[in-house]
C-alpha cells in the first residue's frame, strides 16, 4: 500500500526532487560514473539540475556525510530539494571538480541553453559546442539550427553540426560538412579538419575515404589561408603594442638626451617612480574609495607625471646643472642617482614587486577575428602613447616654452643672447622629459611587474630607440620605436624571444656603425647644436 | 688593539645581556651560526623571500625548545639579489667569514650551480629546498625539493591520462636557463617513449624577467588549434609568471581548452594575481597549502602566528607552499642529524642525515634516502581555484624515491645513485 502511494506521489509530482541516484553518482562516483550522471541529469531537463551542475563547476558543492549541499557564500542549501538550511552542518567537505568534469558540465549546460530565449546564452552555448559536440546532442543541435535566426549563433551551430557529421555521417554528409568547415575562418574548423587527416596508431587514416580526405585537405588549406590573415593582424598588433611601449619609454629620453644632450642613466628610474606613483594612487583608492576603483587611473596619470617631473626638476637643479658640458661626469652622476633612487624605493616599499590591480574595464579584450583577441589594456596603451606623443608635439611646436626649448637646442648661446632664460628652460625641459617617463611608468603597471628594478629593463631599450632614431628628433624616435617593436615581434614569432632580443641588439649596433647619426639626422647649421 | 678589546668587551656585554634577557638556563648557552642564502631582491625575490622567513621561523621554534645540542642557533641572512655570481661570493663569505655550520638557500638551478664549487671546495653543507632538473648529486648538498620523477613526469602522465584530458600535444615553455632546458630535455625523451612525435612538441624559451607574452600565447593558440588536445608545460620562473598568466587570461585561453601545468608556480606566486580566469590551470608539487591533515593545520597556524608576530608584509594573508615545506623539512633534518652525530662538523653530520625521517606537513613521513641525498616525496597535482589555492586532483599512493639521474637522459644508466667521492672527481 505504502509503495503504491509513493509511486502515485512520484507520478503525480514528477519534479519533486532531483534523481537522487544520479546526484549521488555525480558527487561520490568515480570519473566515468560522474560523466554518466551528468548526462542523466541533463536528460531530466530539470532547471535545478542546471543549478547543481553549475554549482559543481564553480566549486560550490559540499558534502556532509552522505548529505549533499549547495554552498553559496553564507547560505547553505540541500542540493536535492533546493531548500535552504537553517543550521548547516559545520564539518563540510568540498566536492572537487577537475578540468574534465568542468568540460563535460560546460557542454551539458550548453545543451540546455541552446534553445534559450536570450541571445547571449545561445551564443555562449553555441561557442562551447562549436569545437565538437557530443553524439548525444545531435537532435538538439539540429533543432536549434532549424530555429536559429541570429547569424553569429548560426555560424557556430553549423560548425557544431558539421563536427557531428564528420564523425557520424555518411560519405555525402561528411563531404558537405567539410564544405561548411572550409567556408569558415575559425580555429575550431582547423582543429576538426586537421583531426580528419591524422594517422591512427595502426597506420591507417582517421578518415578512411581518400576522396573525403582530399576534400578535407583542400578545405584545411582554405581555412588556414584565412586564419593566416588573422594571425598576421595579431602579430602586427603585438608589434604596434611593443612599439608604443618603447615610444612611451623613450620619448622622455628623446627630450633630455636628444634635445638637451644629457646622458641620463636615471631615466629608467623616472619610469619606475611613475609606476610607484600609480601604485600609491591605486592603494589609496582601494583603501578609501573602493566604489570608485575603476576611475583610479584618471588620477594616477597626473600623479605619475607630477611625481616624476618634480623629481626630475629637483635632480636637474641639484646635480645635473653643475655638470653641463661634461658628459662623462653626467653619466656617472646619473648612474649613481639611479642606484640611490632604486635603494630608496626598496627601503620605502620593500624589495619585492608590488601588485597594481588593473581596473575592471581594462580586463578581457576584443575578438578581432576568430581566435585573435586584442586585450583592452594593450589597446589602451597604444591610444595613451598616441595621446602623449600628440601632447608632447603640441607642447614643443605650439607653445612659448616649446619655442624656447627648440631655440636652446639649436644654439644655446644665441638663445641666451636673445633673452631666453636658458637655465629655467633646461629645468622645465628636464622636468617634461622626466614627467613623460613617469607616464610611461603609469602605463607599464597595466601589463608588467612593478618593482624597484623596473627601470633597468627599459633603460637600454630607451637609449637604443633614441640613438637609432637620430638624436634630437621626435619623429626619429617615433619611427625607431615602432620599427624596433615590429622587428622584435616578427623575429620573436620566427625565432623565439631570446634570439629576437639578441638579433635586434646586433642589428642596431651594425646600423649605428654604418650610420652614426641615426635614422633621421639634423641637417645644416642646426646640427652643430 | 684598544679598539679590538673594546669590541670584544661590547660583544661579551651584548651576549651577556641576551643571556640575562632569556632564562637563567640559557645564560651560558653557546651559539652556532647557520647561513640563509636567498634572493631578497630582484626577479627571484617573489619566490625566495618567504623561504628566508621560513628558515627563521624554524630556527625560532628550535631555539624556543632549547636549541640544538645545547647551542642557540644564530641565523646569518645575506641577500644575493637574484645575481648568480653574487651567490657564490655570498656563499664564500658565509663559509669563511661567518663560519656557518650549514647553509639553507638557493632557488634557481643556476644559483645552485654557481655556489656548488664553493661548497665542494670549502666542504660546506647546503640544503637546497626547490624542485629541480636532477643531473647532480653533490656530497655537499642535500636536495629537499623534487627531482623530475617526483614532479614533472607524474604531471605529464596525468595530462596524458583520460582524467587529465588525454593530451597528445605539448608546448614546453620555460625561462632560458639550466632547469627548464634540462627538464624539457627529459620530458621530450619521456614523451617520445610514449609515442608522441616531434611535430607535436613545441619548445619555447624567454629571458629572465620577460614581460611580453603576446606573440608566444598567439603561437600557442595556433599550435593548439592544429588538431589533438594540447597542454602547456610551464617552467617559467620568477616574476615573469605574472604577465604570463595575465596574458593567458587576456587572450581567453581557458583551462578546459588548453590547460597549463606549472612546476614553479605555487600559492606564493599566485598571490595578487587575479586567479578567477585561471581556474583549472594546474601545478604539480609535493605539498599544497590546501592539504587537509593535522600536521599541515598546525604548521599553517604557526606560520600565520609567526608572520603576525614579526609583522611580515604577508601577515594579512599568510600562505604556505611547497618550497617552504621543503625548507622546513631541511632545517629539522639538519637538527636531527646534528643531534644524532653529536657534532656540527660537516663530515659527521652528513652520514647522520642519511635515513633521517620527519613527519612533514604534506601528511606523510618523509625520509632522506640512505644514499642519493634526495628525499622520498609524495606527488600531488592541483588545479587553481578562484581563491588562488589548489584543489588536489591526483596524488601518488605514497612517497616516491627520487631519481636524480633521469633514465630519460642517455648515459645516465651508468651513473651511480650516490655522490661521487672527491678523489674520483679529481
Amino acid at each position: 500500500m505504502r509503495a503504491f502511494l509513493l509511486a502515485f506521489l512520484v507520478v503525480a509530482v514528477p519534479a519533486r526532487a532531483l534523481d537522487e541516484g544520479a546526484v549521488h553518482r555525480l558527487v561520490f562516483g568515480d570519473a566515468d560514473e560522474r560523466s554518466q550522471a551528468i548526462a542523466a541529469l541533463v536528460a531530466e531537463g530539470d532547471p535545478r539540475a542546471a543549478t547543481l551542475l553549475r554549482a559543481l563547476a564553480e566549486g560550490e558543492v559540499a558534502t556532509a556525510g552522505r548529505r549533499i549541499l549547495l554552498v553559496k557564500g553564507e547560505t547553505v542549501a540541500d542540493a536535492l530539494t533546493g531548500e535552504a538550511l537553517a543550521s548547516p552542518p559545520e564539518a563540510r567537505e568540498e566536492v572537487v571538480a577537475n578540468n574534465r568534469l568542468r568540460r563535460e558540465i560546460e557542454a551539458a549546460l550548453a545543451a540546455l541553453q541552446l534553445v534559450s530565449p536570450a541571445r547571449d546564452a545561445r551564443l555562449a552555448a553555441a561557442r562551447a559546442l562549436a569545437g565538437g559536440a557530443d553524439e548525444t546532442l545531435r537532435p538538439l543541435v539540429r533543432r536549434a539550427l532549424a530555429e536559429e535566426t541570429d547569424p553569429e549563433v548560426r555560424a557556430l551551430l553549423e560548425l557544431a553540426a558539421a563536427s557531428l557529421e564528420l564523425r557520424g555521417g555518411d560519405r555525402q554528409a561528411r563531404l558537405s560538412a567539410i564544405r561548411t568547415l572550409g567556408a569558415s575562418a575559425s580555429p575550431q574548423a582547423r582543429t576538426l579538419l586537421a583531426a580528419l587527416l591524422e594517422t591512427r596508431s595502426d597506420g591507417g587514416f582517421a578518415e578512411p575515404d581518400p576522396e573525403v580526405r582530399a576534400a578535407a585537405q583542400a578545405a584545411l588549406r582554405a581555412v588556414e589561408a584565412r586564419l593566416a590573415w588573422g594571425e598576421f593582424a595579431g602579430l602586427a598588433f603585438a608589434g604596434l603594442s611593443l612599439g608604443s611601449i618603447l615610444l612611451l619609454a623613450a620619448l622622455g629620453l628623446a627630450i633630455t638626451y636628444g634635445v638637451m644632450g644629457v646622458i641620463n642613466m636615471a631615466h629608467g628610474e623616472m619610469i619606475m617612480v611613475g609606476a610607484y606613483a600609480t601604485y600609491v594612487v591605486q592603494s589609496l583608492f582601494r583603501a578609501h574609495a573602493p566604489e570608485a576603483f575603476g576611475a583610479y587611473l584618471a588620477f594616477a596619470v597626473p600623479a605619475a607625471f607630477a611625481a616624476a617631473a618634480l623629481l626630475g626638476m629637483a635632480l636637474e637643479r641639484g646635480v645635473i646643472r653643475r655638470l653641463y658640458g661634461r658628459p662623462l661626469e653626467t653619466l656617472l652622476a646619473t648612474w649613481g642617482l639611479s642606484l640611490i633612487l632604486m635603494q630608496a624605493v626598496r627601503t620605502l616599499f620593500g624589495a619585492q614587486n608590488v601588485q597594481v590591480e588593473a581596473p575592471a574595464w581594462l580586463a578581457g579584450g576584443v575578438e578581432l577575428f576568430a581566435g585573435v583577441v586584442l586585450p583592452w589594456n594593450r589597446i589602451a596603451i597604444v591610444a595613451f602613447a598616441a595621446a602623449v606623443l600628440g601632447g608632447t608635439w603640441l607642447l614643443l611646436a605650439r607653445t612659448r616654452l616649446g619655442l624656447f626649448v627648440r631655440g636652446v637646442t639649436q644654439n644655446r648661446d644665441m638663445a641666451a643672447c636673445l633673452g631666453v632664460p636658458t637655465a629655467r628652460v633646461d629645468t622645465l625641459a628636464f622636468g617634461l622629459g622626466s614627467g613623460i617617463a613617469g607616464l610611461a611608468g603609469c602605463a607599464l603597471t597595466q601589463i608588467g611587474n612593478v618593482g624597484p628594478d623596473l627601470g633597468q629593463a627599459y633603460i637600454v631599450d630607451s637609449f637604443m630607440v633614441v640613438v637609432f632614431g637620430g638624436v634630437g628628433q621626435l619623429a626619429g624616435t617615433v619611427v625607431a620605436a615602432l620599427a624596433l617593436g615590429f622587428v622584435n615581434k616578427l623575429l620573436e614569432a620566427w625565432s623565439g624571444a631570446v634570439i629576437a632580443k639578441i638579433a635586434v641588439l646586433v642589428f642596431v649596433i651594425f646600423f649605428i656603425q654604418r650610420r652614426p647619426q641615426g635614422l633621421f639626422a639634423l641637417k645644416g647649421r642646426a646640427a652643430q647644436g | 688593539m684598544k679598539r679590538r678589546t673594546f669590541t670584544r668587551l661590547a660583544l661579551a656585554a651584548a651576549v651577556a645581556a641576551i643571556g640575562l634577557g632569556s632564562s637563567a638556563l640559557h645564560a651560558q648557552q653557546k651559539t652556532v651560526k647557520i647561513g640563509v642564502l636567498h634572493s631578497l631582491s630582484g626577479t627571484m625575490a617573489i619566490s625566495e623571500t618567504v623561504l628566508k622567513d621560513m628558515v627563521l621561523m624554524a630556527v625560532e621554534e628550535i631555539n624556543a625548545k632549547g636549541g640544538v645540542l645545547g647551542h642557540r642557533i644564530e641565523p646569518v641572512v645575506v641577500d644575493p639579489a637574484s645575481n648568480w655570481p653574487l651567490f657564490a661570493e655570498k656563499a664564500r663569505q658565509l663559509l669563511t667569514q661567518d663560519k656557518v655550520a650549514v647553509v639553507f638557500g638557493c632557488w634557481t638551478s643556476v644559483s645552485r650551480k654557481s655556489v656548488l664549487p664553493v661548497f665542494e671546495e670549502l666542504n660546506g653543507l647546503l640544503f637546497y629546498p626547490v624542485q629541480y632538473e636532477g643531473e647532480e648529486i653533490s656530497r655537499n648538498v642535500f636536495y629537499t625539493g623534487a627531482a623530475p620523477n617526483q614532479q614533472a613526469i607524474p604531471a605529464v602522465e596525468y595530462l596524458m591520462s583520460k582524467e587529465g584530458g588525454s593530451v597528445r600535444r605539448f608546448v614546453l615553455l620555460g625561462t632560458d636557463y639550466v632547469y627548464p632546458r634540462t627538464t624539457n630535455k627529459i620530458l621530450r625523451a619521456f614523451l617520445k617513449s610514449k609515442g608522441i612525435p616531434e611535430s607535436d612538441i613545441m619548445e619555447e624559451y624567454t629571458p629572465f624577467g620577460h614581460t611580453d607574452y603576446q606573440t608566444i600565447i598567439a603561437r600557442i593558440k595556433k599550435f593548439a588549434s592544429e588538431g589533438k588536445k594540447t597542454a602547456i608545460i610551464s617552467t617559467i620562473n620568477g616574476d615573469s609568471n605574472v604577465p604570463f598568466y595575465r596574458e593567458l587570461a587576456a587572450q581567453g585561453v581557458k583551462a578546459t581548452d588548453v590547460p597549463s601545468v606549472a612546476f614553479s608556480v605555487g600559492e606564493e606566486e599566485l598571490r595578487g594575481v587575479d586567479t578567477k580566469p585561471l581556474v583549472g590551470h594546474l601545478a604539480a608539487w609535493n605539498y599544497f597549502m590546501s592539504l587537509k591533515n593535522p600536521e599541515n593545520d598546525a604548521w599553517k597556524k604557526r606560520w600565520a602566528e609567526y608572520t603576525k608576530a614579526k609583522k611580515l608584509p604577508y601577515a594579512s594573508k599568510p600562505l604556505t607552499n611547497d618550497p617552504m615545506e621543503a625548507t622546513y623539512i631541511g632545517v629539522y633534518m639538519w637538527k636531527q642529524a646534528v643531534e644524532k652525530a653529536k657534532s656540527f662538523e660537516v663530515d659527521k653530520v652528513r652520514p647522520a642525515v642519511y635515513g633521517q625521517t620527519f613527519k612533514a606537513p604534506s601528511g606523510f613521513t618523509i625520509k632522506m634516502d640512505e644514499k642519493n641525498h634526495h628525499l622520498h616525496k609524495p606527488v600531488f597535482i592541483g588545479e587553481v581555484r578562484a581563491d588562488g589555492q589548489f584543489n588536489v586532483v591526483w596524488k601518488s599512493a605514497g612517497p616516491i624515491k627520487a631519481q636524480p639521474w633521469s633514465p630519460f637522459i642517455p648515459g645516465n644508466e651508468k651513473r651511480k645513485d650516490e655522490p661521487a667521492l672527491m678523489a674520483e672527481k679529481k
